[in-house]
């Protein structure tokens, strides 16, 4: 195995070892199984929220709770920050210093923080609507399913704040940069499940 | 010490003495055609299983101890790992096994649904059964009437069960007559089975509830149809009606010394039990 | 500050002790002896290792150590302890139904139920669990031919929350009542309406921070397997625990997030007022029921495949030939996997659906049977033609291959539904799956712990108490567990606290014998342990190679140094060192040694299991602040300590090389040794090899 075959492609470690590489390689594929193993979490919260559907016990049902206008802005947010997180990705790689980095991750951990403040609002409307999780079965597995989610968002952009303070206390060493591919992993998952939650419960809730 | 080994050997000796009336209780002992028909299946399904199970209890033994190291006679080819017509020899005929007791398996299954009706020519009795802390409620609600812990049934007639619960999640088995099916608040299962010859068989709650599980038993009393009319008449007349006291008294949890009869049971009590269940604890408690 | 803010629902009265004092009787006599025994236990613990001043030395070599052979062994030592609990339980329930015929028996209904649940719930996640992974742990790197796991912190991490539940389940007993709802917990059962106190919380948390390890675990070993083996090693060529081991990982990832749902959503249920296994309000308790068993079928096989592992390297090396049909055991062993996940509705015929659907999984049920037979048909032709050694391990080979085909027997009645509803909740099915588990799984690891000892501890387990315990795991179950089928047939429901049929006394009764009969057994193993450690000077095995073994683990020294491989090897077979010993390429000196990095210790995987145990506890008494403290402690660390940069040390070449060649001089030294005296002081580790 030449150390070209070991180099990571997501990743610009200069003039390292074969070695750093692979282990580069080795870490991110630990971090994949992780989150396949965090996306049956979610597949099973889908389909719990598949069971409870109908158990609504004369509560609100999906027509009367869901927004679809707020739903698509968080959307549409999101998936700007998958692309914003996109183009820090690029810059990590190529750029020369970390400023386009710092930069295009602190947009996308405001557009994070702007989706879990939307987030935030329409659950608190619908706590004030009485649309409370213990209303009834449904309301519990749409409130558990989009809070798990809200939460991994909150987790990401936690993460987002450690790695610009890590960039600014080690520049880019091969710790950050792996860190920084975990990471990315990790947003553009929670973008994934979001778009289907968008589709399961938003457009289906309403189609319905 | 030598006593004590002495009288446990006798009571090993024993034992299998003991054990048939520990059988009598069960399905060995079926009483009718449900019953029956799972006790063939299990004698069935035992058979080939001496099949399944008695080359290897065989083969360990002997091979073990034939290629032992002390004997020197047996063959060594500590390299040999593997042989065809060995590898065909150990996947094809489970194989073969396992899909001859699947198409056993699927048919039984159908056969012996807990909702498939019992064909008797006679006609069927319903009973609703609720299952309670820790206690089981049987209406018949053909008759009006209602016991607590006894569950008399016409002999040769068959039996609908409906099941429900009153609180958590329960089982009923009567191992002589039928297998068990889940009790579920506020749902709704169904048990069929049918009692071939008078007797008293017991009937119980598998699934561990609280404190007064290990006593949550009950008689099934297969009657002579002439008797078993005999009795819901005198039930009719004689026991106490079902009231307001009574309704609330099923959901204390507690145990009841002996069977309780009732008359005058309203239409519609299963299903208010049923949908109590569905209500908060709050608004059930009125 | 309120007293309930403080300290939220705790109290004098959730003290065992204080329940005993105010209401003396049996029943709280023994709670609180058993409440004593813990903190007693963990005193003289505590008062041992002061007195001897071995605090420095146990934190600096044992708690932050992140080798994977240290932390191996702390799972099996954890397992152990555990196992005595579950087994003194187990015991306890026998001798409850044995003398409760009619009469009140030892305990009252309510500590009955505590017994069983608790029994259940650490033997499957607090003895079995840790036990295998310590296992694993120990063995995969060494198979595989690394230094390590692939991530070492993340290892220490698993074992600290593994530690943390457990402690979680020993302060249960001397703090508040465990749950009365078995090691299922089944709703609604477990809701707050029908078990308002703190003991199904307690089963939540504990499960929950198992449940994390083991999935962390799953996710190490995977990676691990995929990406740390040596040069040359194949996937074809990987050992037969190793594939088991892979199998085993994957099914941890699938299948322990589906507890992790379960156990949580339960919990909102009961913290929150959420309605998901409710009676009420829409909830549907058939929901708990299919995510537990989604993860508790996959559990079944995450525990018994190792030890099919386990079977293959003893049943292989003590028949002195190389293993039978390795394709097709790694095929079976990767269709058991699958199969695991499409039979989880055999644990609920019984719910009322269809006979389609019953039908259906009661079938992929016997399918499973096919390949689980293959496996025990290759170990069979293993030993044919072979040169079989009946050393204890093997006799567990053997005494598990006789036993478990009664208990896949009765697994195939269960299958059919029909039959199941008959005994389904009865002692038929706890005979069952103890069939299924003790051999399949207990007598599985306890071959490993035989067969791998020597290997970690540098001597051989004295051989006369191990076949004295052996006898007794064996005696011991057919006694206990026989009587069980036949009280199942007969319709005695399982988890009864008292028995209102006289007709089931002789039964009982020989079941209590049998249950007393397995106490000895762990009795004898630690009788064992004692003997051997006194005498293990004249059972050394330094040179490393007591069994003449086949795969890598074997190659280097006992005790391996902690690098394991001073130069990583190369394979080029399936039994590399057995291969290696017959051209006389083993034991080669490498012409020069290089400085190998290791990973430094680490003190965050004791915290965070510290900090993890204590906001578990702070949740199932509610005391929020200590929650919210603890919390925001752990995520505290993690951050914290990825602003570490110093993880690795280097250990110079020098020391290699001065550890390896007093390895050599020691290998030098040893006089090989024939099979024949493989169990005696003759035995140093080294095997005499013939062409």
């Amino acid at each position: 195995m030449s150390a070209g075959d070991a180099m990571h492609p997501g990743l610009n470690l200069g003039q390292t070892d074969a070695e750093t590489h692979a282990r580069a390689g080795h870490d991110l594929f630990g971090f994949w199984i992780f989150l396949m193993s965090d996306a049956v979490l979610f597949a099973l919260l889908f389909a719990t929220y598949g069971v409870m559907l109908r158990g609504t016990a004369g509560g609100p049902g999906p027509a009367d709770v869901y927004k679809l206008l707020t739903a698509f802005v968080e959307t549409v947010v999101l998936l700007t920050s998958s692309f914003t997180f996109g183009m820090a990705s690029i810059s990590l790689k190529h750029a020369r210093g970390i400023a386009p980095i710092t930069a295009w991750l602190g947009v996308t951990l405001a557009l994070g923080l702007a989706f879990l403040a939307m987030e935030y609002n329409d659950l608190a409307t619908m706590v004030g609507d009485g649309a409370v999780p213990a209303r009834s079965g449904f309301l519990s597995s749409f409130h558990a399913l989009i809070s798990l989610h809200g939460l991994h968002v909150l987790a990401g952009c936690l993460w987002i704040v450690v790695m610009l303070v890590q960039l600014c206390v080690f520049g880019r060493d091969g710790r950050v940069k792996i860190n920084m591919l975990r990471l990315g992993l990790f947003w553009h998952f929670l973008d994934i499940v979001w778009v289907a939650i968008f589709s399961v419960v938003f457009l289906q809730g309403l189609a319905r | 010490m030598n006593r004590a080994a002495r009288s446990l050997t006798t009571l090993v000796a024993l034992a299998p003495l003991g054990g048939c009336a520990a059988l009598k209780l069960g399905v060995m002992n079926a009483a009718g055609p449900v019953a029956q028909a799972q006790w063939d299946l299990y004698t069935t399904v035992a058979i080939v299983l001496i099949f399944v199970g008695g080359p290897v209890l065989v083969l360990v033994p002997i091979i073990a101890w034939h290629y032992r190291r002390a004997n020197t006679e047996s063959a060594f080819r500590p390299d040999w790992n593997f042989a065809w017509p060995l590898e065909l020899l150990i996947w094809i005929p489970p194989t073969a096994i396992v899909v001859g007791l699947g198409i056993v398996l699927w048919q039984s299954a159908h056969r012996l649904d807990p909702y498939r009706a019992i064909a008797l020519s006679r006609s069927p009795v319903i009973v609703q059964a609720v299952a309670l802390d820790w206690k089981w409620l049987f209406i018949y609600p053909d008759a009006h009437i209602a016991t607590i812990n006894r569950l008399p049934v016409p002999a040769g007639h068959p039996v609908r069960i409906e099941l429900t619960s009153g609180t958590v999640m329960q089982s009923l088995l009567v191992p002589q007559l039928a297998g068990q099916v889940y009790a579920m608040a506020g749902m709704r299962t169904q048990l069929n089975f049918a009692a071939s010859r008078p007797g008293v068989y017991r009937g119980e709650n598998t699934q561990y509830n609280g404190e007064g599980f290990a006593r949550q038993k009950f008689d099934v009393v297969a009657l002579p149809p002439a008797d078993y009319q005999r009795w819901v008449r005198r039930m009719q007349h004689q026991a106490r009606p079902f009231d307001a006291a009574a309704y609330a008294a099923l959901f204390e949890r507690a145990t009841i010394p002996a069977p309780v009869m009732y008359s005058a049971v309203p239409d519609g009590l299963f299903g208010r039990i049923v949908d109590r269940s569905r209500l908060p604890a709050a608004q059930a408690q009125r | 500050m309120t007293g309930a803010a403080l300290l939220g629902r705790l109290g004098w009265q959730s003290l065992a002790f204080v329940r005993a004092w105010q209401d003396p009787s049996l029943n709280t006599l023994i709670a609180a002896g058993a409440a004593a025994l813990v903190v007693i236990g963990a005193v003289a613990v505590v008062a041992l290792i002061t007195l001897r001043g071995q605090w420095r030395r146990l934190w600096r070599e044992w708690f932050t150590s992140l080798d994977h052979k240290k932390i191996g062994i702390m799972y099996v030592a954890l397992s152990f302890v555990m196992l005595a609990r579950a087994l003194a339980e187990a015991v306890l329930m026998r001798l409850q139904q044995a003398t409760a015929i009619n009469a009140p028996g030892v305990v009252d209904a309510e500590h009955f139920a505590q017994l069983f649940s608790t029994h259940g719930t650490i033997m499957i996640f607090f003895m079995a669990m840790p036990f295998l992974t310590g296992l694993i742990n120990y063995v995969l790197p060494l198979q595989i031919g690394a230094r390590d796991v692939s991530f070492p912190l993340l290892n220490a991490i698993s074992l600290w929350l593994t530690a943390a539940a457990a402690g979680l389940m020993m302060a249960s007993l001397v703090v508040g009542r465990f749950s009365t709802g078995g090691w299922s917990g089944y709703p609604p059962f477990t809701e707050t309406g029908f078990s308002p106190g703190v003991g199904p919380d307690y089963w939540i948390w504990a499960v929950t921070l198992g449940s994390i390890g083991s999935t962390l675990t799953g996710l190490n070993f995977a990676t691990t397997i995929y990406k740390k083996r040596c040069t040359g090693m194949t996937v074809m060529r990987m050992p037969l625990f190793v594939w088991t081991s892979l199998c085993t990982s994957i099914l941890m990832i699938f299948s322990m997030p589906a507890l992790t749902v379960a156990t949580a959503l339960l919990a909102l249920d009961r913290y929150l007022g959420f309605h998901f296994f409710t009676n009420a309000l829409g909830g549907n308790m058939m929901n708990y029921a299919n995510l537990f068993w989604l993860f508790g079928h996959p559990e079944v096989y995450v525990l018994i495949l190792p030890a099919f592992g386990i079977y293959s390297e003893v049943v292989s090396t003590f028949s002195t030939k190389e293993l039978y049909g390795y394709a097709s055991l790694a095929i079976a062993t990767i269709a058991i996997a699958v199969l695991s996940f499409t039979v989880w509705v055999h644990h609920f015929f019984t719910m009322g659906q269809s006979a389609n659907i019953n039908a259906v999984f009661g079938i992929a049920t016997m399918a499973i049977g096919v390949p689980t037979g293959v496996k025990i048909y290759n170990w069979i032709w293993t030993m044919f033609r072979g040169e079989v050694r009946f050393t204890v391990p093997l006799l567990y080979a053997l005494a598990f291959m006789m036993t478990f085909v009664l208990g896949g027997l009765t697994g195939i009645i269960l299958a059919f539904p029909p039959l199941d509803y008959l005994v389904h909740n009865t002692l038929f099915l706890v005979a069952h799956f103890h069939n299924m588990l003790i051999p399949g799984l207990l007598y599985g690891l306890l071959a490993g712990y035989h067969y791998w000892f020597p290997k970690a501890f540098g001597f051989r387990l004295d051989e006369r108490w191990g076949r004295v315990s052996f006898a007794c795991w064996v005696v011991g179950f057919y006694l206990a567990f026989m009587p069980l089928y036949v009280l199942g047939a007969a319709g005695m429901a399982r988890r009864s606290s008292e028995v209102l049929e006289p007709a089931f006394r002789p039964w009982l009764l020989v079941a209590g014998a049998g249950a007393l009969v397995l106490a000895a057994a762990l009795a004898a193993l630690f009788v064992q342990l004692w003997v051997s450690v006194r005498h293990r000077r004249a059972n050394v095995v330094p040179a490393g190679d007591p069994w003449d073994g086949r795969a890598l683990e074997w190659s280097v020294s006992a005790p391996p140094p902690e690098y394991n491989f001073a130069v990583l090897p190369h394979v080029a077979g399936r039994d590399p060192f057995h291969d290696a010993k017959r051209k006389g390429t083993a034991y080669a000196e490498p012409v020069r040694y290089a400085p190998i990095e290791m990973p430094r210790n680490s003190a965050v995987g004791p915290i965070l299991g510290a900090l993890g145990g204590w906001a578990a506890f702070a949740l199932v008494w509610q005391i929020w602040w200590l929650a919210a403290a603890t919390v925001i402690g752990m995520i505290a660390t993690v951050i914290a300590r990825s602003f570490v940069r110093d993880v690795e040390r280097t250990i110079p070449a020098e020391t290699v090389a001065r550890i390896e060649r007093d390895w050599h001089e020691t290998l030098a030294r040893s006089a090989p040794t024939t099979r024949d005296f493989e169990t005696t002081a003759i035995n140093r580790g080294l095997a005499q090899v013939l062409a």
